[in-house]
């Protein structure tokens, strides 16, 4: 409690920063130089070329990845089993195009029209 | 040494001196030239380099062989081999060394090479591996002959995973204890006073026969050991020189002791009754399982158990515990509600009941519960009866309520008696309701399941989950057996396929030392051959280039298996490692040119297995990166296996 208490000012500041940036960035995405940047920045190790997410290893990201601002907030401060990005490894623009390329990767078709998902 | 004997008089010291004499002289070279002749005027034609013979070599090569000494009396080795003969060992995978050619020559040419058959190994690693999938299906142990220093050294991770993995496997190492009869160079580079003391700390026993007699009986008592709960490898150093001389004539022949297995361990009458007493009166008990079926019966008794209480059943997979098609078969996190918890033969408790995450700071992870406070918790393990001291196999340790050191498969007819007596009669139709509500949870599940495999369904690289369902379409209608590990491909196998025989899965490693996989697989695979039974193998990529050579074995006996490559090209487990210190350090990860940070890619060049176990006898085919490509390949692939062949496609994947 102690520890949130102290950090929840610096914590809505830096959300708040990373909104505008996000936004910003926004404006400009590529899908294109997401889906370089996506396996540039080594998203794909646990979450698949095409964001499917492997189970253990990490949830899927696509279809419907979540918001930018959101992504953008989880990846810098994640305490979790992802380690967080820091904006010198990930820039604001290229994640920006990462959430680009996500949001470009169509549904997948339902499981049950799938033969091999139904034996 | 007892082995010094007065007669026969000539020993193999002095056949040994014999032979290397022998060879001295064919090989001998042709007379130098002289100082003169070197010092003549290059004009001079040059001499023939095919010089004539001197007189000793002509006679040598043309004349009648003097013949050899021969060994008088039964060979010691031969005993030996009978002594071996009585455990019903029906294989023994090896790589062939000159420390144990006397019983390698007995066990080929006196023992009919039946009982065990020697099959050629192409690395110890292997050869353990190949025992460690063996056992797994047959149920019962291979023994392997070792090279004492240089081959024991190849064997010892492939051991330590039979240790971590509670696997029966009897190794033998050829040693040539005699320093002062023993050949010079190589042999004695090869010998020492100890090889047993690379395996001790991970072995469950180990033995140095002087003796003919001393040997029968380590033999049977290695196999003993071996084989009662818990299960582990044994380790015998045999002297070159007791193997390789005859038997010494005492007027007493040895005698060979006769094998009775031992009872394994069963928990304390008292502790089982306690037990039964918290898990019928609990409100959301909990049992997992990881090694607790170390036999078939063990599914079955499982089952009991759980339908008994209708308590969920987390299977960590070490064996194939539970079916997952049951509706008590659940998830990891079921243990969060749990007022009660019972494990079976686990490997961590401490990680079943608390989570460790890899991201806090100055990169130490951080600690935290799973479970509520007041959970009670109850053991049953027999490795709490085997625990040794430097290597960490046993985990961080957790305070149990309930602690039996015993064996699972062993205890549970009695606590199913003690369960069953002790539900009241009160708690019955809440134990009912207890099993619909699993019932529901678990076809959901399963729903959700499906729809997650379907995510990247036509993506290439292909998806980890369309692989396994590629593959399981082709030999659904087989009696067939998984004996790879699903762990880096997102678990699909146990998500998606039907798991309900003991033989459908085997579980991994145990000591996730890598190489394991091909050798076991193909151990596996030989086991099932003699059952009539279909076995594949989703095999990594990395895993293979450790010790490749076994393809080869494979094709050589002719065991047929289905291997189908999840070539990701990277060590995937490490990948990530890398990433997350970058992170941490703020920078940037060196990737060199490959997809993954330098040192973890395997790519420019491409490893093309399909050429590689092509090269070896198999049937291959590939790179397969089109998904709609997978169904013919697979069908062909299943069809050479189901010949008698092995058979590997060549698969691009996606990283998990």
């Amino acid at each position: 409690m102690r520890l949130i208490r102290l950090f929840a000012p610096v914590a809505r500041l830096t959300l708040a920063a990373v909104l505008v940036v996000s936004q910003g960035a926004a404006l400009a995405a590529s899908a294109e130089k997401g889906k370089a940047a996506y396996v540039k920045s080594g998203c794909w190790q646990c979450h698949g070329y095409v964001g499917q997410g492997g189970g253990p290893t990490g949830p899927k990201l696509a279809p419907d990845p979540m918001p930018l601002a959101a992504l953008s907030a989880f990846l810098r401060h994640t305490n979790g089993r992802m380690p967080p990005y820091p904006e010198a490894v990930l820039s604001n623009a290229d994640l920006a195009d990462i959430h680009a390329y996500l949001l470009s990767i169509p549904k997948p078709a339902d499981y049950k029209s799938i033969p091999l998902l139904n034996q | 040494m007892a082995r010094k004997y007065s007669s026969p008089k000539v020993d193999r010291r002095q056949f040994l001196t014999g032979v290397i004499a022998a060879g001295a002289a064919t090989a001998m070279a042709p007379p130098i030239a002289s100082a003169a002749d070197a010092a003549a005027p290059q004009a001079k034609p040059r001499a023939s380099s095919a010089l004539p013979p001197s007189a000793k070599v002509a006679a040598a090569e043309t004349g009648t062989p003097r013949e050899l000494a021969r060994v008088k009396g039964i060979p010691g080795s031969d005993f030996m081999v009978d002594v071996i003969k009585t455990l019903d060992i029906k294989y023994l995978p090896s790589n062939c060394a000159s420390s144990f050619r006397a019983i390698h020559e007995s066990l080929i040419n006196y023992g009919g090479n039946t009982k065990p058959e020697f099959l050629t190994c192409m690395h110890e690693e292997s050869a353990v591996g190949m025992a460690h999938g063996y056992f797994k299906i047959a149920g019962k142990p291979l023994m392997t002959l070792c090279h004492g220093t240089v081959g024991l050294q190849h064997a010892t991770m492939a051991v330590y995973n039979a240790w971590c993995d509670r696997v029966p496997l009897i190794i033998v190492g050829g040693n040539d204890l005699d320093a002062a009869h023993r050949p010079p160079g190589v042999p004695t580079f090869h010998a020492a006073q100890d090889i047993n003391a690379m395996v001790r700390d991970y072995t469950k026993w180990d033995d140095t026969p002087v003796s003919l007699q001393h040997f029968s009986q380590s033999f049977v008592r290695a196999y003993k050991i071996a084989m009662t709960p818990p299960y582990g490898p044994v380790a015998i150093s045999l002297d070159a020189g007791l193997q390789q001389e005859p038997m010494k004539d005492h007027g007493e022949k040895p005698y060979i002791p006769r094998y009775v297995p031992t009872s394994p361990p069963q928990g304390d009458s008292g502790a089982v009754k306690e037990a039964a007493r918290l898990l019928a009166n609990a409100q959301n008990p909990v049992i997992v399982a990881d090694r607790a079926a170390r036999t078939p019966a063990g599914v079955g008794l499982l089952v009991q158990l759980a339908e008994a209480l209708q308590a969920k059943v987390i299977d960590q997979g070490g064996r194939m515990n539970f079916p997952n098609t049951h509706h008590l078969s659940s998830p990891p996190n079921a243990v969060n509600d749990a007022d009660v918890i019972i494990g079976l033969e686990l490997s961590d408790f401490w990680a079943t009941v608390n989570a460790y995450t890899d991201n806090g700071e100055h990169g130490i992870g951080v600690n935290s519960t799973r479970i509520k406070p007041d959970t009670k918790l109850i053991s049953i393990n027999s490795v709490d009866l085997n625990t040794k001291a430097n290597y960490q196999d046993f985990q961080r340790f957790q305070v149990i309520d309930v602690q039996m050191a015993a064996d699972a498969e062993a205890t549970l007819p009695a606590l199913i008696e003690a369960v069953k007596s002790a539900i009241p009669n009160a708690r019955k139709a809440a134990i009912e309701k207890r099993g619909e509500a699993a019932r529901k949870a678990h076809a959901e599940r399963r729903a959700r399941t499906r729809q997650a495999a379907a995510l990247g369904w036509d993506a290439s690289p292909i998806s980890t989950a369309r692989l396994v369902m590629e593959t399981f379409a082709q030999i659904k209608d087989l009696d067939w057996s998984l004996a790879s590990s699903p762990n880096g491909i997102s678990g699909w196998p146990l998500r998606l396929w039907p798991m309900e025989k003991h033989h459908h899965y085997i579980g991994a490693s145990g000591g996730y030392g890598v190489g394991y996989a091909a050798p076991a697989s193909v151990g596996a695979a030989l086991a099932n051959r003699d059952l009539g039974r279909f076995t594949v193998s989703i095999q990594p990529d990395g895993d293979l280039m450790y010790a490749p050579g076994v393809l080869w074995t494979a094709a050589k006996h002719k065991i047929p298996l289905l291997s189908v490559m999840h070539n990701n090209r990277g060590y995937h487990q490490e990948v990530m490692h890398v990433q997350r210190l970058s992170n941490f350090r703020n920078r940037i990860p060196n990737l060199g040119g490959d997809i993954g940070p330098v040192g973890t890619s395997i790519e420019r060049p491409d490893i093309e297995y399909h050429k590689l176990a092509e090269s070896m006898g198999w049937w291959a085919k590939g790179p397969i990166k089109d998904p709609t490509q997978l169904a013919s390949a697979l069908k062909e692939a299943v069809a050479v296996v189901k010949s008698g062949q092995p058979a590997l496609l060549n698969v691009w994947t996606q990283p998990r």
